[in-house]
């Protein structure tokens, strides 16, 4: 059963506490919220697996610690889309603004367009697909998962980096501290497939350079020290 | 005849301390990095004196009127605020930096005593949700351990922006620390040096903090108090933004609150004494109208119910404590002393926490040192320290004629130095003498 929710009509509040409020079992499993205008915090912090369709751009947030759920925005982000997203999928059929995916620790998000500054700082375990470019300082300080950009990186890519991936098919402006390429074998490349495959994004995994953690700053030294 | 000889003079600039840290500085090639606050003395509520009644004023019987001592937490905005017993509660601090067994000794404590505890930057562990009748969860920079099904079924939220210890700086958990289950909790590779952010990853500045509080207030469906703890800089300012910002409690923390790992030349060199950050905190919310509407909650070097009747007179709602409560478990018991001196230090001085071999069980993740620590003797250790805390809070009231905590103010105050009158806003003892009261 579909249900519309007009953000024109009702407040924000209303919505969220309405998909809060779906539980195992609910028929209540596709949602299409027209008129959203930009507004914040649209859709956070569901747990159940519904289909939510957003008609038009949202502010901050959208789908913020979303689990579970597939959550498509037929338009742009603002900053923080899908932070600490748990599970689940969030796509943006247009841009994404500052830190998309921040601190997500599983599940995928699929930004279309470009996405700005640090889109996946401190990433735990989400995947995140850009089909444009991405800004400076993006994955910065990412733990787990793996960044995926079809276009360019800005400067200081993956800096203080940990066990996250990155694959970039453009250019790299340049890599942040403690940030390498790293070899491109067949089981990343068969990996990264699978990954473009779910995203529903056509790209040879042979024409991605893959980036990682060089684990120099693992361990305090001071002859590192200009590195941090 | 003999030559007069020059005495030694040590320098006061060179003394023993700074000549010892140079050599060591030179030696390891790395900042010292320990636990704890400011070790130096600076302007503290001992520099205060409370004026007791007179003529002046009549004071209440000391054990058979009423002096009242809860407080409401986060009634601002939130649908559940919280309502604890005592105006002392215990600070954030994390499983990782402290054992299973610590954390859980704090949450009964404060259990018996009718208060709340706080995560701190690692998350939330069953054992201390299990064992905390009211839990604080901490929002991060670096987001360990946060998912909401822990935000949900936390009672508050506390966005940490600083500490007293570290006003802009992030932490490190050294690796001997990063256990296989801090690592899983952190998303860290194991025995490696944790780096935590010092600034939050989504938001940056008030106007973006409003944004992510109304976020947070969306996913707990406008239920759960929403804290900002900041660490004492400019507290004018921080407190104002952060009631701009939306927070229900404001939690500042003065340079003498505890931390459990950072470079000693920060805890020691940025942010202000607690006793000179609570005036002009009091005074934003003042100027807004939202004093006592916005709770202040002052941590930092509280010891006693008499630092605790100080810092309510001053115009706190509620105080925090996290050394004296590791104290009261057992932190630096003199009982351990063999074992300090083994490790070059003596109790009462043992400050590295984040080397993990901690002889209390305490700050520690080693199972055979957390052995030591019984969980339900050392809770039952802290809620009696906090219950003689506000018995002290409580004497000291009544002496003021008060029949609630809260109704403690500055007129109950003087100060034996300029420095703590010119901080605290209250008379030089024996004068009326306020230091820049004629400046704001």
């Amino acid at each position: 059963m579909s249900t519309t929710f007009d953000l024109a009509a009702a407040p924000l509040r209303d919505l969220n506490r309405a998909l809060h409020a779906i539980g195992p079992g609910d028929n209540r499993t596709t949602w299409d919220i027209v008129n959203p205008r930009g507004a914040h915090s649209v859709a956070v912090g569901v747990t159940e697996p519904v289909e939510i369709t957003v008609r038009g751009n949202v502010g901050y947030y959208c789908g913020g610690m979303n689990e579970n759920a597939t959550i498509r925005v037929e338009g742009s982000a603002g900053p923080g889309l899908g932070e600490n997203i748990m599970s689940g999928t969030i796509r943006v059929t247009g841009d994404a603004s500052q830190y998309a995916g921040a601190t997500g620790r599983g599940g995928l998000i699929v930004i279309e367009g470009n996405a700005s500054s640090r889109c996946g700082i401190s990433m735990k375990g989400v995947d995140i697909v850009v089909g444009g470019n991405v800004g400076h300082m993006s994955a910065f300080m990412a733990q787990a998962g793996r960044l995926v950009v079809l276009g360019d990186a800005g400067h200081g890519l993956g800096d203080s980096l940990y066990e996250a991936d990155l694959y970039v098919r453009g250019t790299v402006a340049s890599l942040g501290a403690d940030c390498e390429e790293k070899p491109m074998d067949a089981e990343h490349r068969a990996a990264l497939a699978a990954l473009l495959a779910e995203a529903g994004v056509e790209a040879d995994p042979a024409s991605f350079k893959r980036y990682g953690s060089a684990r120099t700053l693992y361990h305090f030294n001071v002859d590192n020290a200009d590195a941090y | 005849m003999t030559k007069p000889l020059t005495p030694p003079q040590p320098s006061a600039t060179f003394d023993d301390m700074t000549m010892a840290e140079i050599r060591r500085a030179a030696a390891t090639g790395i900042y010292d990095i320990r636990g704890g606050g400011a070790k130096r003395k600076v302007p503290h509520f001992d520099d205060l004196v409370v004026l007791g009644a007179s003529m002046s004023r009549y004071p209440l019987e000391g054990y058979r009127e009423r002096c009242d001592t809860d407080v409401v937490l986060g009634d601002r905005f939130a649908e559940k605020p919280l309502h604890l017993k005592i105006p002392i509660t215990i600070a954030g601090m994390s499983f990782g930096s402290l054992s299973g067994p610590a954390k859980e000794a704090l949450g009964r404590g404060a259990t018996l005593a009718g208060t709340s505890t706080t995560t701190g930057d690692g998350g939330m562990t069953d054992e201390e949700r299990g064992h905390s009748q009211t839990l604080v969860y901490q929002l991060l920079p670096s987001r360990y351990g946060m998912n909401p099904r822990d935000l949900r079924r936390a009672d508050a939220i506390e966005v940490v922006i600083g500490q007293g210890a570290k006003p802009g700086g992030g932490g490190m958990l050294l690796g001997q620390k990063i256990s296989p289950r801090v690592a899983a909790m952190r998303t860290l590779p194991e025995g490696i040096d944790q780096r935590s952010a010092c600034r939050h990853p989504d938001w940056t500045g008030p106007d973006d903090l409003a944004i992510k509080i109304a976020e947070l207030r969306e996913i707990t469906d406008w239920q759960k108090p929403i804290f900002i703890k900041v660490g004492a800089s400019r507290p004018y300012y921080d407190t104002a933004l952060s009631v701009k910002a939306g927070a229900d409690v404001v939690v500042l923390d003065g340079m003498q609150g505890g931390t459990a790992a950072t470079q000693s030349v920060f805890i020691e060199n940025v942010g202000i004494p607690t006793l000179a950050a609570i005036r002009p905190a009091v005074q934003a919310l003042r100027d807004l109208g939202m004093h006592r509407k916005v709770q202040l909650v002052v941590s930092g070097g509280i010891r006693s119910g008499a630092d605790v009747a100080k810092a309510l007179a001053l115009g706190a709602d509620a105080v925090s404590i996290g050394s004296a409560a590791l104290v009261a478990i057992g932190d630096n018991d003199p009982k351990w002393e063999a074992e300090y001196n083994a490790l070059g230090t003596t109790a009462g001085a043992y400050d590295d926490w984040h080397e993990g071999r901690d002889p209390a069980g305490i700050t520690t993740q080693d199972p055979e040192l957390m052995k030591r620590l019984d969980p339900v003797a050392a809770g039952r250790k802290l809620a009696n320290y906090l219950k003689v805390m506000t018995m002290e809070a409580q004497t000291i009231a009544r002496a003021c004629g008060h029949n609630h905590v809260h109704n403690l103010e500055p007129e109950d105050l003087c100060a034996l130095t300029i420095e703590a009158a010119a901080m605290a806003g209250v008379p030089l003892a024996g004068t009326n003498w306020i230091p820049g009261a004629d400046r704001s």
